[in-house]
């Protein structure tokens, strides 16, 4: 592959990665924002694909595999059956009433963005590479799943959010370095895994003690 | 041989976990003893951390599971405070499950996977002080976040469920916050070519070479998420939710020696730090949330209510004091951080333990609900009493040696930042001492009121209502330990003299 493909098919990927995060933030409807979740694990995937064909590592095309089965498949999954059983009920399936509206969350969006390439200076100064210089998005989707995750009222809103946060985390790993060991990241998707499936069986228990899953509705305990 | 010593304290609670679920899904006899088995593995622990001391101090560091495991004494430490903890919590189980059982708030099969889920628990705990690795530290610290999950939520109730939730949110979020830290920090260790990758050792070895711009990020990173697990503020809004409604032996845990391993990664962070970026760096930054949190513990103890959340608000307030020690750094301060580590972990189980008994007799968790206390429980409210007494830093009790230790060398560090934090604290402390000590006297002192109906609808009975032998074992045994501390630290002299060593310099 020649080297301006590659930055482009680079820069391409990473945009998309942040396109998905910002249009999460656009759009209400909760199924869609969980489309748009996968879509970004396509884009993330995609990405680790571009390097791992850049440096002809099959370890990194083994994970890039990896990421799109479990980011782009399994999580949408999970979060498709947190979802599911509100469809039957009286529940609405929209983010109703956020904290931030939408024009303020998109206008967020660019500031975080902003931040994000501020912070990452020293990240971009200690190695100028086409890599390194997408980190930034990667510290932008970070923020952003922040953003929602302080922002969003729905529990489904805020798993997006966390995960959002874990993709953005994922994609300034692997333009970094190539990722941070194999046992570490296996562990690391283990454990995002089984953090967002404990969230859904309590989110189920939510919807049983409290009748939906509006986060407002948590406030039986405080000082 | 060596291996096998180092795998053991993860490896036994695990195998343990598989015999609970195992036992859960079978009827029989043997069933009854199963809580028993709790008691059993943190004494494996214990003995384990003890010969592994024995060998770590004559031998150096022990590398076990082709590099994944090190022992060395800090890790050795912390294990010896796991296994003093969950010995205690473990001794007070039997009794707490038996009565959760005749109140009808569990079936054997809870039982069987609340006891499994606390054994994963210790597992997890264990392999995060044990990893040499930071990313498997940070992978096993997750850990803790997904198995106590389903221990803060047992109960299904509103308020569990929110506790459960807000727990996981927040400490994933958190220590989401780390894992970037990570990321950058092998990405500064990548760049420096020396190999290191996140080895801990050979980090600290080769730390000096580490790109400060890039360190700076990941250190705020790795503190403030690590800080978030350990309670430190301002991410500390879960834990006096999650630790109150936790079951007690539960709590124990948590608020007892989870937040130190948590902290124990901060500690391990500030040795990085250090070196790669000078000691101002971390310092400001646990400064910062040391005064925090303590300023937020000051705050809301005052008014408490509740004397499950006073518990949880101290521990807050105890984090930011390690914090505060931390922060002022050198091995006088630091041997008094790990020896504080201990008394608070041991004093802070007994009267988590003791909190969950009064709960399961008095059937409500409001401090002006509880009156008389003394008058009808003496042994447990002379505990509780003792307690609280130890929790504020009076003397005997450890706490007070450490409080003074960390006071001490505060003031010593010739810092003018430093001595006035460290006298802003003790103003808190203060404050901090009196709230308590005036929320548990009207708790045990007084006449006791119109015995309330016990949660549950059924009326405890004389025999019911008495303190088992196994928990007032674990709350006598607890207090006399953490006096004990206070006096000589006898033979864990040497293994906390070699952990200050560990994060001060000397071979790590």
């Amino acid at each position: 592959m020649s080297d301006t493909a590659y930055v482009q098919l680079l820069n391409l990927t990473a945009g998309a990665v942040l396109l998905c995060a910002v249009l999460v933030l656009w759009r209400r409807e909760l199924a869609v924002i969980i489309r748009l979740f996968a879509a970004q694990g396509v884009a993330l995937a995609a990405l680790i694909a571009v390097l791992a064909w850049h440096e002809g590592s099959p370890e990194l095309a083994v994970l890039a595999a990896g990421v799109a089965v479990l980011r782009a498949g399994v999580l949408p999954a999970v979060l498709r059956r947190a979802l599911g059983t509100a469809r039957e009920g009286t529940e609405p399936v929209r983010e109703v009433r956020p904290v931030v509206n939408v024009a303020a969350s998109l206008l967020a969006a660019a500031l975080l963005t902003l931040l994000a390439f501020a912070v990452s200076r020293p990240i971009v100064e200690l190695a100028p590479s086409p890599a390194t210089q997408a980190v930034p998005i990667g510290m932008a989707v970070v923020l952003i799943g922040f953003f929602v995750l302080v922002t969003r009222r729905r529990a489904v809103s805020h798993l997006v959010g966390f995960l959002l946060m874990d993709n953005g985390i994922t994609a300034v790993g692997f333009l970094t370095t190539a990722g941070i060991g194999l046992i570490v990241e296996v562990g690391v998707a283990l454990d995002v895994l089984l953090a967002l499936l404990v969230l859904q069986v309590l989110t189920g228990r939510m919807r049983e003690a409290f009748g939906n899953t509006d986060l407002d509705e948590l406030r039986e305990l405080h000082d | 041989m060596t291996t096998l010593l180092a795998l053991l304290p993860v490896l036994v609670p695990a195998l343990c976990a598989v015999a609970h679920f195992a036992a859960g899904h079978r009827r029989g006899p043997a069933k009854a003893a199963l809580p028993w088995l709790l008691v059993g593995s943190a004494a494996v622990l214990l003995g384990d951390a003890i010969v592994l001391a024995a060998l770590v101090l004559t031998d150096g560091p022990v590398v076990a599971a082709g590099g994944l495991l090190r022992a060395d004494a800090l890790s050795v430490f912390m294990l010896v405070v796991i296994a003093a903890v969950a010995l205690l919590s473990g001794l007070a189980t039997p009794a707490h499950l038996a009565a959760e059982r005749a109140a009808g708030r569990a079936g054997t099969r809870t039982a069987a996977r609340y006891c499994a889920l606390v054994q994963l628990f210790v597992a997890s705990m264990a392999a995060a002080v044990l990893a040499a690795d930071l990313g498997v530290l940070w992978v096993a610290v997750e850990g803790t976040t997904i198995v106590t999950a389903f221990l803060v939520g047992v109960h299904r109730s509103r308020a569990a469920v929110e506790a459960a939730w807000k727990y996981v949110v927040i400490c994933s979020a958190g220590i989401a916050l780390a894992l970037l830290g990570l990321v950058l920090l092998h990405y500064a260790a990548h760049r420096a070519g020396t190999g290191a990758g996140l080895d801990w050792a050979a980090l600290v070895l080769t730390a000096p070479t580490l790109d400060p711009g890039v360190t700076r990020l990941a250190v705020v990173l790795l503190i403030i998420g690590f800080g978030t697990k350990a309670g430190l503020a301002p991410l500390h809004a879960w834990l006096p939710d999650a630790h109150s409604q936790a079951p007690a032996p539960v709590s124990a845990l948590m608020s007892g020696v989870l937040l130190s391993v948590a902290f124990y990664a901060v500690l391990r962070t500030k040795v990085i730090a250090d070196l790669a970026v000078g000691p101002e760096f971390a310092q400001a930054l646990l400064l910062a949330s040391a005064l925090a949190s303590l300023a937020v513990a000051a705050s809301l103890l005052i008014a408490q209510r509740d004397y499950k959340r006073m518990l949880a608000y101290s521990s807050i307030e105890h984090m930011g004091l390690l914090a505060l020690g931390a922060a002022i750094g050198g091995p006088a301060a630091i041997a008094a951080v790990l020896l504080h580590v201990l008394g608070h972990g041991l004093v802070k189980s007994v009267l988590f333990v003791g909190a969950g008994r009064l709960l399961q007799i008095r059937g409500t968790s409001r401090i002006a609900e509880v009156r008389g206390l003394a008058a009808d429980q003496p042994v447990l409210a002379g505990c509780l009493g003792a307690g609280v007494l130890a929790l504020i830093g009076m003397p005997p009790f450890s706490i007070f040696a450490s409080e003074l230790g960390i006071a001490r060398a505060g003031f010593a560090a010739g810092s003018a930042p430093l001595a006035w934090a460290t006298a802003i604290a003790l103003v808190l402390v203060l404050v901090i001492a009196a709230a308590m000590v005036n929320h548990t006297s009207r708790m045990l002192l007084g006449e006791p009121g119109p015995r309330p109906e016990p949660s549950g609808g059924t009326t405890l009975t004389r025999t019911a209502s008495q303190l088992a032998a196994s928990t007032g074992t674990a709350l006598i045994g607890g207090l006399v330990l953490a006096a004990a501390l206070g006096i000589t630290a006898g033979p864990l002299a040497g293994l906390l003299d070699a952990a200050t060593r560990t994060l001060t310099g000397g071979t790590p």
